[in-house]
């Protein structure tokens, strides 16, 4: 089943053109890792999809529900409460985590699920404790974010967006903040996500990563998705000359 | 910064020796400096009571009014914006005594109202909450604007609401941001109370001015001054004790 459907999405920003055409679905279970330069849009498509920005033209869909139709050219969405109702399926994880900095671990965790999807106390916490036991940071309840460090908050925002039980994860560039050692505990985390078969999309800039968990590599670049398959297709034998020469350059 | 009472008590005793005062010729009253310092007390403690009930009142009516007239100046709504900083400008812009005795004459200036002799005080309550409510709608707005944009992001893909995330996210951030500079701004309302007598409120410093001009004796004023003094220390230390109780997210 088709969790995600993103048609001909266009977005500028006043006159600089961020995303000009592209396409994209995701699968249930399936690990997408979408990679390129900086500049090529894959944030602003990710921010697009969570609804952070709205996008120009295009349309947008997760599972049966529609959450903006392609009207001549001009996206339009649906009524708030719809859209609403339609953020219980995604969670996104940030590049600076942007955890809530007054509120321990616990109750950045608890908060969402509590007060806004109205679910009982005891159960969330229940579940927020047993997520942190599989970050490996139980320990760290009733820390606030300034105490842990990066590795541990982002493993925090993590257990924070799948606290929410969402169909779909989003993550824009998690270890970009973070030096080589915690960027392989959050690496760590999002395999053994992968493994517990969680649809994921993740923006990276580790090669090896996407290429050893995702199931499918796209690569960006000015606006476009110019090649995208198998990981080891695009990330082994790249028949565009742009992912060739980004992908020597990292190498 | 502990040692600063303890001089400042020593030289406020020194003044009250009655040899230190008659060799500055400040009086040659017979009376013993503690019996004459009594006395003055007495004399100015419906004054001090005075300038007590204004300084609360102020408080109490321009912290709210300030974030109402901060949430204007924020609107989306271009003429509204434009109304909360015309406001403030105004408010800002001219002298807080002309301020006084604008809310005091005007409604006989311009409706023709009766003068009654209680109404100064409310004038002067009004009038400060109106001026104060300015300057507490900047500070306000200097403490939200601090909250990064990532804790709106984040809140709002955990589904908050607009108020919601204001309320439960903003909001107490903001509170930690703005508590040096709304220290400041009380301290400055200690001392701006004395403006009051623009408008024939009688509060403790124009009283210190009556009994010193009755007396031709300086040292009324100084023991009004010590009043402010102890009175901005005491709003200090709380403000210092609440600054520390707001750090505890904070390394």
């Amino acid at each position: 089943m088709k969790l995600l459907e993103i048609n001909n999405i266009k977005k500028s920003f006043d006159d600089l053109e961020v995303l000009k055409d592209i396409s994209i679905s995701v699968e249930e279970g399936e690990v997408v890792s979408i990679l390129g330069p900086s500049g090529s849009g894959k944030s602003t498509l990710l921010r697009c999809a969570t609804l952070l920005e709205t996008m120009d033209a295009g349309t947008l869909k997760y599972g049966g529900d529609v959450v903006c139709e392609d009207v001549d050219g001009k996206s339009v969405y649906v009524s708030k409460s719809k859209i609403k109702e339609v953020k219980n399926y995604f969670g996104l994880v940030f590049q600076n985590f942007n955890l809530f900095p007054h509120y321990t671990v616990m109750k950045n965790i608890c908060d969402a699920p509590v007060h806004i999807q109205k679910r009982d106390k005891k159960e969330v916490e229940k579940e927020a404790l047993s997520l942190l036991e599989q970050m490996g940071i139980a320990d760290k309840v009733d820390y606030y974010p300034c105490q842990l460090s990066g590795g541990q908050q982002q493993r925090v925002a993590i257990a924070r967006a799948l606290a929410m039980n969402p169909q779909i994860l989003f993550f824009d560039e998690p270890t970009s903040a973070l030096d080589p050692e915690l960027t392989s505990e959050i690496l760590k985390v999002l395999r053994f996500l992968a493994s517990q078969k969680m649809t994921m999309v993740i923006v990276t800039h580790e090669i090896d990563f996407a290429r050893n968990v995702s199931d499918r590599v796209i690569f960006m670049d000015e606006g476009y998705i110019v090649e995208q398959g198998k990981p080891q297709d695009v990330i082994d034998n790249p028949e565009n000359d742009r992912v060739r020469a980004f992908l020597n350059k990292l190498k | 910064m502990k040692k600063k009472p303890v001089i400042a008590i020593a030289v406020f005793v020194a003044f009250l020796i009655p040899g230190t005062m008659t060799s500055c010729g400040f009086s040659a009253d017979s009376e013993s400096g503690l019996g004459w310092l009594f006395s003055t007390i007495s004399q100015l403690s419906s004054g001090i009571w005075l300038s007590l009930a204004l300084f609360t009142f102020t408080l109490i009516f321009s912290m709210p009014l300030g974030l109402l007239v901060c949430f204007l100046r924020r609107s989306r709504f271009k003429v509204v914006e434009l109304i909360a900083k015309f406001y403030i400008s105004i408010m800002r812009g001219t002298p807080l005594m002309l301020q006084l005795l604008v809310v005091y004459f005007g409604p006989y200036y311009v409706f023709r109202i009766p003068l009654s002799t209680e109404y100064n005080f409310y004038a002067a309550i009004i009038g400060f909450s109106i001026n104060y409510a300015a300057y507490f709608a900047e500070i306000y707005r200097s403490g939200i604007e601090a909250v990064p944009k990532g804790q709106y992001e984040a809140a709002d893909v955990l589904g908050y609401s607009r108020s919601q995330t204001f309320m439960k996210i903003v909001f107490p951030q903001m509170v930690r941001h703005i508590l040096p500079p709304v220290t400041n701004e009380i301290i400055t309302l200690v001392k701006d109370t004395s403006l009051a007598f623009a408008i024939a409120f009688v509060e403790m410093f124009t009283m210190a001015k009556q009994i010193a001009a009755a007396d031709s004796n300086i040292m009324p004023l100084f023991v009004a001054g010590f009043f402010y003094y102890v009175f901005n220390l005491v709003v200090a230390f709380v403000m210092g004790k609440i600054e520390k109780k707001m750090n505890y997210y904070q390394k």
